[in-house]
């Protein structure tokens, strides 16, 4: 089947650049079964895509070591679910599966443009068959899932133990689907940049893309600090890795997208500031991609470096950023605004001034993470940057967009008068005044922490304000229709799923950085090493190691402990945490050796996470040295059997072998188990966290909001507008 | 059985890319005006935009963020600016 899937990527590649010449030349001769023929082409790439896919996963499932993805990524004993989601573990499988998402999307949005913007929709399909082209001449030309070997292994590397995660199945995919999603926005911008069509239309059309992106992304780039905080053993979830920030900033750049639309849709104003946003948001999350598999940054998330790749990127990156500016400077006489503001106290002026604050943190991102690259070329010198250079830049602006995120809300479009302000903010003031006064009497060394104070601050504002809001609407609401406040309030939300999604982000946006402020401010953590029975003090807990655990099985040998915390002799909870070890197919590690010292490794976590705290721990036994003597003496002893075994008869070889191997797994196991019988001291991570729960609480909120404003507007809301346009129409002309 | 799988796949691929093709009566017109239905589109965009504007600024009063007086004349102006879209919208449907 390996040559079917390389046929059927040719097969796409051709059928894209088809597409390609067909949109164009039916867009500009007008003919439209030429642009109904490039459209379909985009639906064939998705079904060839898709088939190619399952080739490979098919692959990955039955183990099928003739593919060499397949063996350097997954083995017979790596779980079924990591078997599926390893084929975007590999550099060509990923591509393969950006391709796959790329086509799907781009059909859906050919598919639900195809009676609308008759103009600019070829255009946007030929950009849209221009990634695609290069994505699957990239899996064709340098990185293709199809390669295979002549003479397969018997068994795979298996998938490197960091991801083996629950959250690998769903984390990549969500990315890349954040990705994928907006191109499609970037292309539509293109194309109406192309055709001069610059009114809100393409907005409209591509507006539920860029938030599906915003959304998919936002839940990636959170899946991935949840990865981090279980799974990396360093206990944070967040480390401004280049990486992480490649799906930060075009996230960014999304949202601020999504607010400062509403102010062209609504003014025709920001019409070269929001195709500027799009066409930027477009370039980082390509970007974003290169980072990933380029290996110019160092991360622990990146591919290996190929340098192939990296050129083809970098001329993408190129071309897309040349023609973006080209394309607004030719067309800047059009994108005039069409209005101006009418006071600096409205929510235009405020969505302003919040994507100033948006793009302003993503310019700040951009140059620490590339900062290594720059102070490389400036002084040969690859300089790294870690949490502490973001920290002076991020904090700050991240007060304002949480203020800002509050007052939104609360402020009317157009104008406000000085009355209405009061009202509005007296209450979101009040509870900012009296969590502050509250955090300051009841909370001992708050005061020294300002920024954290603040936040909280200003998150307190925010939610206040959001409450307020979702009140007073349920208020207005019952007064007209007299419905009980549950209905009222679904009616509401119903009838406005933009307003009322948006503040609920507004409210999970507070949320989580409430907890970001909270545990990276009162955080305390400690190394302790220790035997078992011994304990450790941490932010007034004990924690007392109980006893250890160990467990030798086919896939790995797991090292753990059993810990006991108790706060004032009261027992609060226990941990489990371990430490896994991977072996290795290198035969020169030795036949008992390459179970213990593969350096292929994994930390499970202990974790007790509750509303108000997290209790947390790894526990690294990476140091076997107790058992080195014993390993070495088996590795020695088991090599001469096996040389013993080789001089037999062919026929006699298997039995012996067998014999040999489960001798060997019987030494594994006893060494194992003397990590029970004869514990040495292991080093432990401890670390109590406080409100680490919201952030994910927040994260929670946050993705709900982006459903509700996701979700379509009922027709019938729709229509009672229209009633109520039309029926001002005529009363003013029959006047 | 690969030859046969990409013959399948390929001749699947021509039948759906070549469908509006074979769809076209001869004779028939092949083109249309694009550019009419865009500025169709346009208006429909803006009408919608400003129907959602309106329905904004109801809201903004009924939960107090806009004075009376103020409501009055940003409703005022709304509307008028709904009707002069609904009337280029009307005369480019007529076109």
């Amino acid at each position: 089947m390996a040559s079917v899937g390389k046929a059927l990527l040719i097969l796409g590649f051709v059928v894209a650049l088809y597409g390609l010449a067909a949109s164009l030349y039916g867009a500009i001769t007008g003919q439209r079964a030429w642009v109904d023929s490039g459209r379909r082409s985009m639906y064939a790439i998705a079904g060839l895509t898709t088939f190619a896919f399952a080739i490979i996963e098919a692959a990955f499932l039955r183990s099928d070591f003739s593919y060499t993805i397949v063996s350097s990524a997954s083995s017979t004993t790596t779980p079924t679910l990591y078997k599926a989601a390893a084929v975007w573990s590999t550099q060509q499988g990923s591509l393969l599966l950006w391709v796959w998402l790329l086509s799907i999307w781009s059909s859906l949005a050919l598919f639900l443009t195809r009676h609308r913007v008759r103009e600019i929709v070829p255009y946007a399909a030929a950009v849209l068959f221009g990634f695609c082209s290069f994505f699957l001449a990239l899996t064709m030309l340098f990185a293709n899932p199809f390669g295979t070997a002549a003479n397969p292994p018997a068994e795979g590397a298996g998938l490197d133990p960091l991801l083996r995660h629950t959250t690998m199945v769903i984390h990549p995919p969500m990315v890349y689907t954040g990705y994928t999603l907006l191109t499609i926005p970037f292309a539509f911008a293109v194309a109406a940049l192309v055709t001069g069509r610059l009114k809100a239309d393409w907005i409209q059309v591509t507006r539920r893309f860029a938030l599906a992106a915003w959304l998919c992304l936002g839940v990636g780039v959170l899946l991935g600090a949840r990865w981090s905080y279980t799974e990396l053993g360093w206990g944070g979830y967040w480390a401004w890795d280049p990486v992480e920030n490649a799906a930060l900033m075009p996230w960014l750049l999304a949202t601020a997208f999504l607010h400062s639309i509403m102010i062209q849709e609504k003014r025709g104003m920001l019409k070269v500031w929001n195709v500027s946003l799009i066409l930027a948001t477009g370039t980082m999350a390509i970007v974003g991609t290169f980072l990933v598999r380029s290996g110019i940054l160092q991360s622990i998330h990146a591919f290996v470096s190929d340098p192939t790749l990296n050129i083809a990127f970098v001329t993408l990156i190129a071309v897309m950023v040349v023609s973006s500016v080209s394309l607004v400077v030719h067309r800047r006489a059009e994108l005039r605004t069409e209005s101006r503001l009418d006071s600096l106290l409205s929510r235009e002026a405020v969505f302003l001034f919040q994507n100033l604050v948006l793009v302003a943190l993503t310019a700040v991102i951009f140059w620490l993470t590339f900062f290594p690259l720059i102070s490389e070329a400036v002084t040969g010198t690859q300089q790294s940057i870690g949490p502490p250079a973001f920290r002076p830049f991020v904090v700050p602006l991240a007060l304002i967009l949480v203020l800002l995120s509050g007052i939104g809300p609360i402020i009317a479009w157009r104008r406000v008068t000085v009355a209405n302000l009061r009202r509005s903010f007296a209450f979101p003031v009040a509870v900012a005044l009296i969590t502050l006064a509250l955090l300051l009497t009841v909370v001992s060394g708050v005061g020294s922490h300002t920024f954290a104070l603040l936040m909280f601050c200003f998150a307190a504002f925010a939610l206040a304000s959001v409450a307020q809001e979702f009140w007073r609407g349920v208020r207005a609401r019952r007064a007209m229709t007299h419905e009980p406040a549950p209905v009222a309030l679904l009616s509401l939300v119903r009838r406005n799923r933009r307003r009322y999604g948006g503040y609920t982000v507004h409210a999970g946006l507070a949320v989580l950085l409430i907890g970001v402020a909270a545990s990276q401010s009162f955080q305390h953590s400690r190394y302790a090493t220790m035997r078992p029975g011994q304990s450790a003090n941490i932010d007034g807990y004990n924690v007392r190691y109980v006893r250890p655990t160990a467990s030798p099985a086919a896939e790995k040998i797991s090292f753990g402990a059993v810990l006991d915390v108790s706060k004032n002799g009261h027992h609060v909870t226990t941990l489990r945490t371990s430490y896994g070890l991977y072996p290795s197919q290198d035969p020169s590690l030795g036949v008992v050796g390459r179970f213990f010292n593969s350096g292929s490794v994994e930390s499970r976590i202990g974790l007790d996470a509750g509303f108000t705290h997290d209790i947390w721990t790894v526990v690294n036994v990476g140091n076997v040295t107790p058992l080195q003597g014993d390993i070495s003496k088996g590795d020695r002893l088991f090599a001469s059997l096996m040389s013993a075994v080789a001089k037999l008869p062919p026929s006699q070889q298997q039995s012996r072998l067998n014999t040999l191997f489960a001798y060997r797994d019987q030494l594994i196991n006893e060494l194992t188990q003397r990590f029970i019988t004869h514990p040495w001291p292991v080093q432990f991570l401890l670390i109590v966290s406080p409100l680490v729960t919201w952030l994910w609480l927040g994260g929670i909120i946050v993705a709900f909001g982006g459903l509700i404003a996701l979700w379509p507007i009922p027709v019938l809301a729709r229509r009672r507008v229209r009633s109520a346009a039309y029926a001002a129409r005529l009363t003013r002309e029959l006047a | 059985m690969t030859f046969l799988l990409v013959m399948v796949a390929a001749a699947a691929v021509i039948v759906l890319v070549t469908a509006p093709f074979r769809r076209l009566e001869p004779g028939g017109a092949g083109t249309e005006d694009a550019g009419a239905s865009t500025k169709v589109a346009e208006l429909e965009a803006a009408r919608e935009a400003k129907y959602r504007e309106i329905r904004d600024a109801e809201l903004d009063h009924r939960t107090g963020k806009l004075s009376e007086e103020d409501f009055h004349s940003v409703d005022t102006a709304l509307r008028t600016e709904a009707i002069s879209i609904l009337r280029a919208l009307d005369r480019a449907q007529k076109h």
